[in-house]
């Protein structure tokens, strides 16, 4: 009896203890969700960029736009960068471009269309020139992503501290020069320093000064930048042409397959229920 | 029909059918969570078929290794459909198990007496990972090298044998072409092993009969239903009720799938990093590295503990200790009752802590660590554990609902 | 599916078999449907890929400077394909064989449509062949001599079957059919494109 009652008294000791214990751990997780929230948002916010990134969206409905990207590819990135993973026929084909066309205009480096787009310019002449390999351009979209490359396309400038005499403001001390100055002309960067609410400063730019004009407007070389950044998203996956399309007619097959096997299941099941 | 009866006098075809499907009685109350293990095997199956497919093409060589898979992503043929499912399919393949993995923890389906279903089920979540891990390497990007690095590395903290060890798995000083043939070669052959533990995963499953949510045994209920007098009242036989029913949760999970795998194979760099669509470069470490988001939760863990005594082997001492935790639950669970339903309110918090934390720990295994990061992998490494080590006392001592002697249905 | 639902166990729940069977009957056809749909890409999967097609692309031969007796070898899908030229003499010659060929007439489907003829060519003075004996795959020697001897035109060094100026195999060789003609079709006067029927053909 005595035992048992102890026993009793210890279960419910016990108890406490364990709700004790579960009550640390919910206030415990409160306050770190709490602490999460607060502080762990501006840690992440830290990547610091010297300007704001003009808003990009690439498209690949916009095949013109594509075709004109693909004229500039060739002509401009071609020579020293490489697309080893893409053919030329299969760029002819989906860019709707006539294949004689590409024979005639773009095959500078290659013997026939089916070749994929290599580069003439041998890597190691060119690590010697720029200090680096020029990286193969197939993918490069699927990496730096279309708004990246869009802001890079306008933003280099002149830069005297540089070795190439140029830089970019989206990526800082870059090895390459401006392959398309002549298209977008010689432009200077005005940087300013700008004070942040805690005392630190850092510098953003202020403004391009354009020196010497191209053979575009800025709104043409606007467009030929969206055409080329059009473009080489096409180049990092070119099955993405067709496969949203695919997409939506196996989402239809599904929904009637799901529909089908809603209805099957309900009829065994008034068995059961 | 004589064909089958041919068939029968050689091989036990119409039995088997009959004692796993059309007579295997389960209970009849199963819910949204009994829609994982079929599931599992849906997926098992797919990833083994597209990774035959993607073998065909794809080279274990440091030097073809990623342009083979961009060929297979544009010069094969329905190639990239292949591989998008097979990337896809992996990260699927882990949230089906996670959730699987919780039905089991929500129900106490690891409870006597199906200690050995969830311990082959461990085995197998065990396997799942080794496998995801060496599959990772393969497309030779940089976030697989260097994920694979770190990695490695880990074994390398271990005193003594580590710096032997960590080599002999690379076969190399570092992560090399070496690494990236043997990893193919396991890659290759793990799933076939994993295929053989799911067998033994059903096997004892179908010794002791599916657990359910109200956690109650209705092989000790009484006896007899409509379609045999001596089979338990509350079941259901699993053909065709369950066949149909999980149909059914099939294809709307493979809508959820190929949803991913048509509109957004990437999963915003979750399921497809955006580092890795660059080569591996042994000279170059990214900026920051994570491994894929369904190994963060244990490597937040490994971060979350600090090196002392002048090694780090703590953290990962403590990571494979997360792993291993999972194997001891049905010798830690103390309670007089199996399911979440009929539990006391200390098993449930306990729960929704833990799995709070399981998802915590895995998003801030994604992020690179500062000290306030940190201290939050700390604070949730400690409440993972707890609802480990604490549930022989909370389960026990909490005040627990009647079980109802049927199902409450 | 054997429906074992006794009914009268399930009094004023009578079963609708037909609507399960129905049910049973489309649901399966869509997965079986599915299923197809999805071994599409997985069996195209193994169809030769643009690599391999850009690799056996069609070989466009400037045949300028082929004369009577002379053979230009190219390769295409990874094979050799010789482009001869014959005299006015040695076609004549042809006719007279076919006592001692197999297969004088080309009956045998080796070549395209267009190249069924006595000369097995387009242009009787230009004959293309895959130089690849129909034995056991070895290639065969061109032999430029004007032969009506034993040995034929070309002579397979490893077996020793024979083939005649158009590329008919001999009777009692090892080799049991004539050599193939490839699809070939002229771009001009002087370039053959081989690997591509004739536009008209």
């Amino acid at each position: 009896m005595m035992d048992m009652m102890r026993s009793q008294t210890t279960r419910k000791n016990y108890r406490a203890l364990g709700g004790a214990l579960a009550t640390a751990m919910a206030t415990a997780l409160t306050v770190t969700v709490t602490v999460l929230t607060v502080f762990a948002s501006p840690a992440l916010a830290a990547t610091e960029s010297k300007m704001q990134m003009t808003p990009f969206k690439a498209s690949l409905k916009d095949t013109p736009s594509m075709q004109r990207g693909a004229k500039l590819f060739v002509n401009y990135c071609l020579s020293c960068h490489s697309a080893k993973f893409m053919r030329y026929n299969r760029m002819a084909e989906d860019l709707h471009i006539p294949p004689a066309l590409v024979e005639k205009h773009m095959l500078f480096a290659a013997e026939k269309i089916g070749d994929p787009m290599e580069t003439t310019m041998p890597a190691d002449a060119a690590e010697e020139w720029f200090g680096v390999a020029p990286p193969d351009l197939s993918l490069i979209a699927r990496l730096r992503g279309p708004e990246w490359l869009y802001n890079y396309f306008l933003t280099f400038y002149l830069d005297d501290n540089s070795p190439s005499g140029w830089n970019n403001v989206v990526f800082e001390n870059v090895a390459m020069p401006h392959a398309m100055h002549e298209l977008q002309g010689l432009q200077r960067a005005v940087f300013k320093t700008e004070t942040a609410a805690d005392g630190t400063q850092r510098e953003v730019l202020e403004r391009f000064e354009i020196t010497s004009p191209g053979k575009m407007s800025v709104a043409e070389y606007r467009q030929a930048a969206a055409d080329l950044t059009n473009f080489l998203v096409y180049l990092g996956e070119p099955a993405k042409l067709v496969r949203i399309e695919y997409g939506i007619w196996v989402m239809l097959f599904m929904l009637v397959f799901a529909g089908l096997a809603y209805m099957l299941k309900k009829e065994y099941w008034r068995d059961v229920e | 029909m004589s064909l089958m009866n041919w068939i029968d006098r050689r091989f036990p075809a119409t039995k088997v059918f009959k004692e796993h499907l059309s007579e295997y009685y389960a209970p009849k109350n199963f819910n949204f969570w009994y829609f994982f293990g079929s599931l599992a095997i849906v997926m098992l199956v797919l990833q083994i078929v597209t990774g035959v497919l993607l073998a065909m093409n794809y080279k274990p060589d440091a030097d073809s290794a990623f342009a083979s898979v961009e060929y297979i992503m544009r010069d094969v043929w329905g190639g990239w459909f292949v591989r998008y499912m097979h990337s896809t399919g992996a990260s699927f393949f882990f949230i089906v198990i996670y959730l699987h993995m919780f039905r089991g923890l929500l129900y106490g389906s690891y409870r006597n007496p199906r200690e050995l279903i969830w311990i082959f089920g461990m085995v197998i979540y065990i396997a799942m990972m080794a496998t995801a891990f060496f599959g990772y390497l393969l497309p030779w990007g940089q976030m697989s090298y260097w994920g694979a690095q770190v990695i490695v590395n880990l074994f390398d903290t271990i005193p003594w044998i580590g710096p032997p060890l960590a080599e002999w798995i690379r076969g190399d000083y570092v992560i090399s072409d070496i690494t990236l043939n043997r990893f193919y070669a396991l890659h290759y052959l793990v799933p076939f092993l994993l295929a053989g533990l799911v067998f033994l995963h059903i096997v004892a499953l179908h010794k002791v009969g599916s657990n359910n949510p109200d956690g109650v045994e209705i092989k000790r209920g009484p006896k007899g239903n409509r379609w045999d007098a001596n089979a338990p009242a509350d079941g259901v036989p699993f053909h065709p009720y369950y066949t149909v029913k999980d149909t059914l949760g099939m294809v709307v999970f493979l809508a959820a799938f190929f949803a991913v795998v048509f509109f957004m194979p990437e999963m915003g760099g979750y399921f497809l990093e955006q580092p890795n669509f660059e080569p591996a470069n042994p000279l170059k470490t990214p900026e920051h590295i994570a491994p894929v988001w369904y190994f963060t939760p244990y490597y937040a863990i490994l971060r979350a503990v600090p090196s002392f005594a002048g090694t780090q082997v703590w953290g990962v001492l403590a990571m494979f200790a997360a792993l291993v935790v999972f194997f001891l639950l049905p010798w830690l669970d103390r309670s007089s009752v199996a399911s979440m339903r009929y539990k006391g309110w200390m098993s449930k918090l306990a729960l929704g802590i833990f799995a709070l934390s399981f998802l915590a720990l895995g998003y801030l295994g994604t992020r690179p660590p500062t000290p306030q990061l940190t201290l939050l992998a700390q604070v949730f490494t400690l409440l993972y554990f707890a609802y480990f080590f604490l549930m022989p006392f909370y389960s026990q001592l909490e005040k627990t609902k009647p079980v109802p002697e049927r199902l409450s249905q | 599916m054997t429906d074992k639902t006794p009914d009268s166990r399930a009094p004023g729940n009578a079963v609708d078999r037909r609507r399960r069977r129905l049910l049973t009957a489309a649901t399966t056809g869509m997965g079986l449907a599915g299923t197809a749909g999805m071994l599409v890409p997985f069996a195209g999967s193994m169809l030769p890929s643009e690599k391999a097609k850009a690799a056996g692309a069609p070989v466009a031969v400037d045949i300028s400077a082929l004369a009577p007796g002379k053979q230009i070898t190219v390769e295409w899908r990874g094979k050799p394909v010789w482009i001869i030229g014959r005299s006015a003499e040695e076609l004549d010659f042809l006719a007279s064989m076919a006592e001692i060929l197999a297969d004088p007439d080309s009956d045998a489907a080796q070549q395209p449509a267009y190249a069924r003829n006595r000369y097995r060519s387009i242009k009787r003075e230009v004959l293309v062949l895959v130089g690849i004996c129909t034995h056991l795959g070895c290639s065969p020697k061109f032999r430029p001599a004007l032969t009506a001897d034993a040995d034929g035109a070309f002579l397979c060094a490893c077996h020793g079957s024979r083939f005649d100026l158009a590329g008919r195999v001999y009777r009692n060789v090892p080799a049991p059919t004539n050599l193939v003609v490839p699809p070939h079709r002229y771009l001009s006067d002087s370039v053959i494109l081989i690997g591509e029927h004739p536009e008209t053909a």
